[in-house]
């Protein structure tokens, strides 16, 4: 069998890939407008969170109140204030900060978690399998939400604590896929040849096993963080998570609930936020995945 | 078949186990003293001891679990420290509420889903392809508790047609089937529908284009079937994996549903979980969780069993 695909390995490896793959992937990319249109708003929004000291008009936590809730348009105040006094938009432009970062950070804590995981238990088989699979299969029978609320109710409200509980939750997916493309890329011939030959377990993982994982975990944790966004946020809006008065979108959209009556615009404004960035995540991932041929 | 399903649940027993066990860890991650919302700051060591030893608290971990184990395959989930009630009442009236909610999203999510999904995989790639596709993937997108504040401001607030909270009139909790009662469940119902319905509407349109593009449609076209006709072939090989799309999203409902409920004050186990986090009432907070994810692991074994039943394809992959 080793023999009979040699020949079609060495044809393989004459071919030269002039353009490489990633640079195929991007050409096809750049042909999606809608892709493009998603990933320029992302890179608008994390410019928006680093240079936010110097585009914000106010400091985001000087409150007045004899200006709470002024609705947007009100001179100086381009959108408005909150039911403290303060700028909404320095607050909305600073709140990028700690939710791109709420929402960002877990999904790749789990990505190198969950890989690892994953690639251990594909690679050693047996007994470690079994252990870490079975364990994961449990996580994976909570409901995501429900799990994400329930330990960080449990923990208690804290940026930690609701990245760890994040991060938690979106460890099982991505081992499971990592298990799966591990198990099969293992047993496949030229992995076969290179153990044969003498390779060690290391290097197999980092040359044959990881080229093959990273690519469908990195566009399935893609996907992932439009769900975090929204989750991360959810968990500030519970009032577990980001606690005031830092400014985060989530939580001012909790603070704002009050004026649902008298400043429908104002509490709108926040969420707004939170689907555009939602939204692009997603678009970037489609965009991604067909410029991978990668079915969803 | 029966070998299969004696398999699955044979193999669902230890999930079950592991999430009990999951459930039962919980109330000892929380930081700080169990017994903290029922005594007084300033109680004597003697009564905090007391108390210890009537909750079961002061015992080893693994003689814990068991006993708690034992008494919630009875029935009994202990005694809500808020209320002093029991929690499998609190639990189950709250389950009954949450479920119909839920339900209603999820029929409401699949007729809106499939039809779009459906839609959007038959004209691949045509301008109705785009907005059917835009509306699943603005489903997917939404942050659900944002969309039920605006559906509040512009439903309730400013056109004042529904009411923006509650499960019934005066805030009464005994549900009737009129429309005072069923006034209150529509914006918190369509709230919930959409993000079932962008994940089946995705689901539906990858499958129809799958399944449009294989060479049977083909054959049956040449053959002169009428356009209904392939429409039943179609429905028919989409319909197990999206009844089973279907099936897992009402599981993720029933166990996501805190922030809608926090939005509408629905008195569903979402606000239960809510009171149970911030009053610090953790025998309520394990026995909610509890129900809710042993709920959400047999409605994933019905679905596998359901699934296999139709297309018995799956039991022997």
């Amino acid at each position: 069998m080793v023999q009979a695909v040699a020949p079609a390995m060495i044809d393989d490896a004459t071919i030269e890939r002039s353009p490489g793959y990633w640079s195929t992937v991007w050409r096809r990319f750049r042909r999606d407008p809608v892709a493009m249109i998603a990933l320029g708003v992302i890179v608008l929004l994390i410019l928006m969170a680093i240079l936010a000291p110097y585009i914000a008009p106010h400091d985001p936590f000087r409150g007045a109140t004899l200006r709470r809730l002024r609705p947007p348009g009100t001179p100086g105040y381009l959108l408005g204030t909150d039911e403290l006094g303060r700028d909404m938009l320095s607050r909305l432009i600073y709140g990028a900060r700690l939710s791109l970062f709420m929402g960002v950070t877990p999904v790749f804590l789990a990505l190198f978690i969950g890989s690892a995981i994953g690639i251990t238990a594909g690679y050693v088989g047996g007994i470690v399998n079994t252990l870490l699979m079975r364990t994961i299969d449990i996580i994976f029978a909570f409901p995501s939400v429900l799990l994400a609320i329930a330990l960080s109710g449990a923990m208690g409200a804290g940026i930690v604590n609701g990245l760890i509980s994040l991060t938690i939750v979106f460890i099982p997916p991505i081992a499971r896929i990592a298990e799966s493309v591990t198990t099969s890329v293992r047993s496949l011939d030229y992995v076969e040849a290179a153990r044969a030959s003498g390779a060690g377990a290391l290097s197999i993982v980092r040359k044959h096993v990881l080229g093959n994982v990273l690519g469908p975990i990195f566009v399935y944790a893609m996907s992932l963080i439009a769900v975090s966004m929204i989750l991360a946020s959810g968990l500030s809006f519970l009032g577990l998570g980001v606690r005031p008065p830092e400014p985060e979108w989530g939580l001012m959209l909790n603070t704002l609930r009050t004026a649902l009556y008298t400043q429908p615009m104002l509490c709108a404004l926040p969420g707004i936020m939170i689907f555009i960035t939602s939204i692009s995540f997603n678009l970037l991932t489609d965009g991604l995945r067909s410029a991978m041929d990668i079915k969803a | 078949m029966l070998t299969y399903i004696a398999k699955r649940v044979i193999y669902t027993l230890p999930i079950m186990l592991g999430v009990a066990i999951v459930c039962f860890l919980l109330v000892h991650i929380a930081p700080g003293d169990p017994l903290v919302s029922v005594l007084p700051p300033d109680a004597s060591e003697q009564l905090r001891q007391q108390m210890m030893a009537l909750y079961g608290f002061d015992r080893p971990y693994a003689e814990q679990f068991l006993k708690w184990l034992g008494r919630a395959l009875g029935g009994d989930l202990g005694t809500s420290i808020r209320t002093n009630r029991p929690v499998v009442a609190e639990v189950g009236k709250a389950v009954s509420n949450t479920l119909m909610l839920a339900a209603l999203a999820t029929v409401i999510g699949f007729v809106l889903g499939s039809l779009f999904g459906f839609v959007a995989g038959s004209f691949r790639d045509t301008w109705i392809d785009k907005v059917a596709s835009a509306i699943s993937v603005t489903g997917v997108s939404v942050p659900h508790y944002w969309l039920g504040m605006v559906l509040v401001i512009i439903f309730s607030a400013q056109l004042g047609w529904l009411p923006p909270t509650g499960a019934g009139p005066g805030g009464s909790d005994n549900w009737v089937w009129d429309w005072a009662h069923i006034r209150h469940m529509i914006l918190p119902a369509v709230t919930m529908s959409v993000i079932p319905m962008g994940i089946i509407a995705r689901t539906v349109r990858a499958l129809v284009a799958e399944i449009l593009s294989q060479e049977f449609i083909a054959g049956l076209k040449a053959k002169g079937m009428s356009a209904f006709g392939i429409f039943r072939h179609v429905v028919k090989n989409a319909a197990p994996t999206a009844l089973a799309v279907m099936g897992i999203q009402l599981g993720y409902l029933l166990g996501g549903s805190i922030l809608i409920e926090t939005v509408f004050s629905w008195p569903g186990t979402g606000l239960l979980l809510n009171d149970a986090i911030f009053q610090r009432d953790l025998p309520l907070l394990q026995g909610t969780i509890l129900v809710l994810a042993c709920f959400f692991v047999v409605l994933n074994l019905i679905v596998d069993v359901m699934q296999t039943a139709i297309d018995p394809r799956i039991a022997r992959s």
